[in-house]
């Protein structure tokens, strides 16, 4: 390579990862200014700044209804996401077994699945078996965090695994040796181990159930709205800041999750 | 401290036999290197030892009990691994006093007893440190402290020395073996290294393809190696192949008569040890083998010098001379003459297939 190749090398690394970062960031600076403009109707230049929007959301039942129901159903979908995927895990990297490989490809499916499609074969499954078993299922509670435990799974089994497979096995043996039976090494040296995947797998689960629009669409029965729904409901009729300051908000509250996270654990070093 | 009895043990991975009817008594107090090239099956055996592996077939007892049967942590067995394994997440004084919280030793027991075991690999000073903030050598010597600590019935050194650089590790041996020593620690250490082996153990078992060759102390195993698997991995040997014509007399591929103490005729291996061979410019008067030879290649090793001089056309050897004041150094080319009387050979009786690594000089082409 010629030296000006050398010193080009570097710059083109920079520069096509300022690109990416703008690429990525701009659209959050818009939804952030325009969350301040005064006027009903978004244009540019703003005619003033304002934090009405922000006091609107306080107001709006189906938006602080919407953000309770969503964050009560990510907590509860990662938490079961997390005890069904985490066993999961360990399953797939310790164990030899046929069709371990299908069975990898199996629980990492939902991610891959349109979220649409997703839905509506929950949601065709949920009619079917409320005709069969008479239970109150299409629409309810239960069937809406059974979806979204459903694209937790994909996250939780596969940084797991991943943190997994970077796991010494010499240190288990270590412990067993020093006298801890099977589940104490666990406890005490496998799960402190892999705790930046586990992490980071919380994190990644609650995200995407968090933000999930085109599945819970399919779930949710009256009265219970999402917030993303609550938002696309919104925007049926009307168009000014509100829906930007939601979104500043939620932005807000998932920045903040990363953040905190990070603080114990390097997200960059597990994903 | 307790009796070690590995009583026949058979390890068998589907076809493969990793160990065959291993079979070792290893007294109170006594450290016993299992030595031989890498899958050898002496790591397999530690790990029956330790519980990591059960055994197709055979027993182990460690003082009156039988724990072929039970599972790692009820097995008392302190063990050391080749890297380590120290909890990251636990500080140095965690990580030791690890086996004592298991056996729900109390706060004060505990705290004495860990202060004691790093007092012992002298890193008092590092407790409250997490393992990543030490060098390789240190968390050795955590993972060794770790070991000790809950006062096991049994040590197990696997490859314990392997990550560290050679002047450390150099250090480490008489380092464990003193601590083993004033301890009276039964200790089983595996390690594929020869010089460690030597350096530290009461008994050697020299293994290799599963099986247990020969076991000894250093000077058995170096003076009267039962095959040519341990002539060439125990120390260096040079192997001429021939036959035993009559008791007393070896005849060489390469055509040369040679005085041995080999008695059964027959098809054989002579192995010679590189500083049993004298060389000199002059011939030796009065050497049972007295032969001519021209220096092929030679390496200065500072206390000695190391020559490969061919015998004959087929045949060269291996001899170590030490490295004297003044003396000279032999140039490639030279003529010298090497001899050596005719108890310094060994004669290895049938013709025996190579097998393993072991450091040896064969036949030139």
């Amino acid at each position: 390579m010629s030296r000006a190749g050398i010193r080009l090398g570097p710059w083109a690394l920079k520069g096509s990862a300022a690109i990416t970062l703008a690429y990525i960031l701009t659209p959050l600076v818009f939804v952030t200014w325009l969350s301040f403009f005064r006027q009903e109707i978004p244009s540019f230049p703003p005619e003033g700044y304002s934090l009405r929007w922000f006091a609107a959301i306080a107001g709006n039942d189906r938006f602080v209804s919407g953000f309770l129901l969503s964050l009560q159903l990510a907590v509860i979908a990662t938490g079961i996401g997390l005890c069904l995927g985490l066993p999961a895990a360990l399953c797939l990297s310790r164990i030899r077994f046929r069709g371990r490989e299908a069975l990898n490809s199996l629980l990492l499916l939902p991610l891959v699945v349109p979220g649409i499609v997703l839905g509506i074969a929950l949601y065709v499954f949920h009619v079917e078996a409320e005709i069969a078993t008479s239970l109150p299922i299409v629409g309810s509670l239960g069937g809406l965090i059974a979806g979204h435990v459903l694209i937790v799974i994909p996250w939780t089994v596969r940084l797991v695994t991943a943190s997994l497979a970077g796991l010494d096995r010499s240190i288990e043996e270590a412990a067993q040796s020093l006298g801890a039976d099977r589940l104490t090494t666990f406890r005490r040296v496998t799960l402190p181990a892999i705790r930046p995947g586990v992490v980071a797998a919380a994190l990644f689960g609650f995200v995407s159930s968090f933000g999930n629009l085109e599945m819970s669409l399919f779930l949710v029965g009256p009265g219970r709205t999402t917030l993303p729904i609550a938002i696309i409901q919104y925007l049926e009729w009307k168009i000014d800041p509100t829906i930007a300051a939601v979104s500043v908000l939620q932005i807000l509250l998932i920045a903040a999750v990363m953040l905190l996270t990070d603080r114990f654990v390097k997200i960059s070093r597990v994903v | 401290m307790a009796r070690l009895q590995i009583d026949g043990i058979t390890k068998r991975y589907g076809e493969v036999h990793a160990v065959r009817d291993v079979t070792l008594d290893i007294a109170d107090g006594e450290l016993v290197v299992l030595l031989g090239p890498s899958g050898c099956g002496k790591t397999t055996t530690l790990r029956v030892v330790a519980g990591f592996a059960e055994p197709t077939s055979g027993a182990v007892r460690l003082g009156e009990r039988d724990i072929t049967r039970l599972p790692p942590w009820k097995r008392n067995a302190g063990l050391v691994f080749q890297s380590y394994a120290l909890f990251p997440h636990l500080t140095v004084a965690q990580n030791v006093a690890f086996g004592l919280e298991m056996r729900k030793a109390g706060a004060a027991e505990t705290a004495g007893r860990v202060s004691d075991a790093l007092r012992l690999v002298r890193l008092e000073h590092l407790s409250e440190r997490l393992p990543r903030q030490l060098s390789g050598g240190q968390q050795q010597r955590v993972a060794l402290a770790r070991a000790l600590a809950f006062h096991p019935e049994v040590l197990l050194l696997d490859e314990p020395l392997s990550n560290l650089d050679a002047k450390l590790r150099q250090e480490v041996r008489v380092e464990i073996r003193e601590l083993q020593r004033k301890l009276g620690l039964t200790t089983v250490m595996v390690t594929h290294d020869q010089e460690e082996a030597l350096t530290m153990a009461d008994r050697l078992v020299v293994m290799n393809d599963g099986a247990v060759r020969q076991v000894g102390t250093q000077q058995d195993l170096y003076e009267h190696p039962v095959d040519r698997f341990v002539a060439g991995f125990v120390g260096r040997s040079t192997f001429i192949e021939g036959e035993v014509e009559a008791p007393g007399r070896f005849r060489s591929a390469g055509g040369l008569a040679l005085a041995c103490n080999g008695a059964s005729v027959g098809p054989a291996t002579l192995a010679l040890r590189p500083e049993r061979i004298a060389v000199d410019m002059a011939p030796h008067a009065g050497v049972d083998n007295n032969l001519p030879g021209v220096v092929e290649f030679v390496s200065y090793l500072g206390p000695a010098i190391d020559m490969h001089v061919r015998i004959s056309a087929e045949e060269r050897v291996v001899a170590q001379v030490p490295n004297r004041a003044g003396g000279p150094v032999p140039k490639v080319g030279e003529q010298v003459h090497v001899g050596w009387p005719a108890g310094n050979g060994i004669v290895f009786p049938g013709v025996e297939p190579v097998t393993g690594n072991g450091t040896s000089e064969r036949r030139s082409q």
